[in-house]
């Protein structure tokens, strides 16, 4: 029917990247009592990025899709909560000074 | 037009719309559609979030407090079951696309049983916040937190809003995993009636798609909540 065939990932690589966020989240855990100073913050928002990108990229099939819509959809949507958070707190942390 | 030009584009299963060319562009075209409600999802969530970075700048000693007053355990165990739940997720799309119906059943009741499993944990939780006193409200009292932690001066106002901040965070999550619950009931019960082939699966992979946006939520809720206040004051 279609010509096309859809990506179907392996189960092997699902596995994979499920054993990959298990070991970060004892990873971020386990540094969060280490003081790190101001990285304490740095470290755990890295974490969770990579974790929130392996998610995106594989069970959420976006690295695989052939269509650039849905991934100029994604980029465009932190994008857009990167507008929010930095603008909003370069506002904020700059005018709470005083 | 002949009769056999008709019967040429008719060679395709119910699910296909007519005004798709193939299965494969209604899928992206339905995947496409719920790739721009995350989009929204995302600025929903993000509101939250940017008044979680306000506040928490404003008020660093009482969120460094109150974050600490939350065991890290359960949280832990949280993250863990809702990325055991996107495996599951990911493998009953797998089992979709190579038409194994039981497998695809398997593996969406496991979803259910990761989600209630971790909206169990979450009441928990909140049932612990409420015999502290930390529920915001009238009867809300920091108290614990000023014996505790003498050297950073809380002031009890500003806690509140911490924990203003936590129970609409997670109850916005929690919000979001029950109604994941429900569609994935819809798609057990779609999944029995036989509804998902190899040429159409699209509520698998889009519900999939929902539910692993919510684990990603709960990735960033883990840490700014509970992790980045643990270091030895």
């Amino acid at each position: 029917m279609s010509e096309h065939s859809q990506h179907i990932t392996s189960t092997r690589l699902y596995v994979l990247i499920w054993i990959t966020l298990m070991v970060l989240t004892g990873v971020t855990a386990g540094v969060a009592f280490i003081d790190l100073g101001p990285f304490n913050t740095i470290v755990a928002l890295t974490i969770a990025s990579f974790k929130a990108v392996l998610v995106v990229l594989f069970f959420m099939h976006v690295k695989y899709t052939s269509e650039k819509l849905t991934k100029t959809v994604v980029i465009a949507a932190i994008f857009w909560l990167l507008l929010l958070l930095v603008l909003s707190l370069a506002d904020y942390s700059t005018r709470m000074l005083s | 037009m002949s009769n056999s030009d008709v019967a040429v584009e008719h060679v395709h299963g119910p699910e296909l719309r007519h005004h798709f060319a193939d299965e494969e562009q209604q899928r992206q075209a339905s995947s496409l559609g719920m790739w721009l409600f995350l989009a929204t999802e995302i600025m929903f969530f993000g509101g939250m979030f940017c008044a979680y970075l306000i506040y928490r700048l404003a008020y660093f000693n009482e969120f460094a407090a109150a974050s600490r007053s939350i065991r890290i355990l359960p949280g832990a165990i949280n993250t863990a079951v809702l990325i055991c739940s996107s495996l599951t997720v990911a493998l009953s799309v797998r089992a979709a696309q190579t038409g194994k119906r039981k497998l695809l059943i398997a593996l969406l009741g496991l979803t259910l049983v990761f989600g209630l499993a971790f909206l169990g944990i979450k009441g928990v939780e909140w049932y612990e916040k409420y015999q502290e006193h930390h529920i915001p409200g009238a009867s809300f009292s920091a108290a614990d937190l000023i014996q505790d932690y003498p050297q950073l001066h809380i002031d009890a106002a500003r806690a509140q809003i911490f924990f203003s901040l936590y129970f609409a965070m997670t109850g916005l999550h929690a919000l979001h995993m029950i109604i994941g619950l429900g569609i994935f009931i819809w798609l057990i019960y779609g999944a029995w009636k036989g509804r998902f082939t190899p040429e159409y699966y699209t509520p698998v992979e889009i519900g999939g798609l929902y539910w692993h946006f919510v684990d990603i939520v709960w990735i960033y809720l883990f840490p700014l909540l509970y992790l980045i206040d643990r270091k030895p004051l």
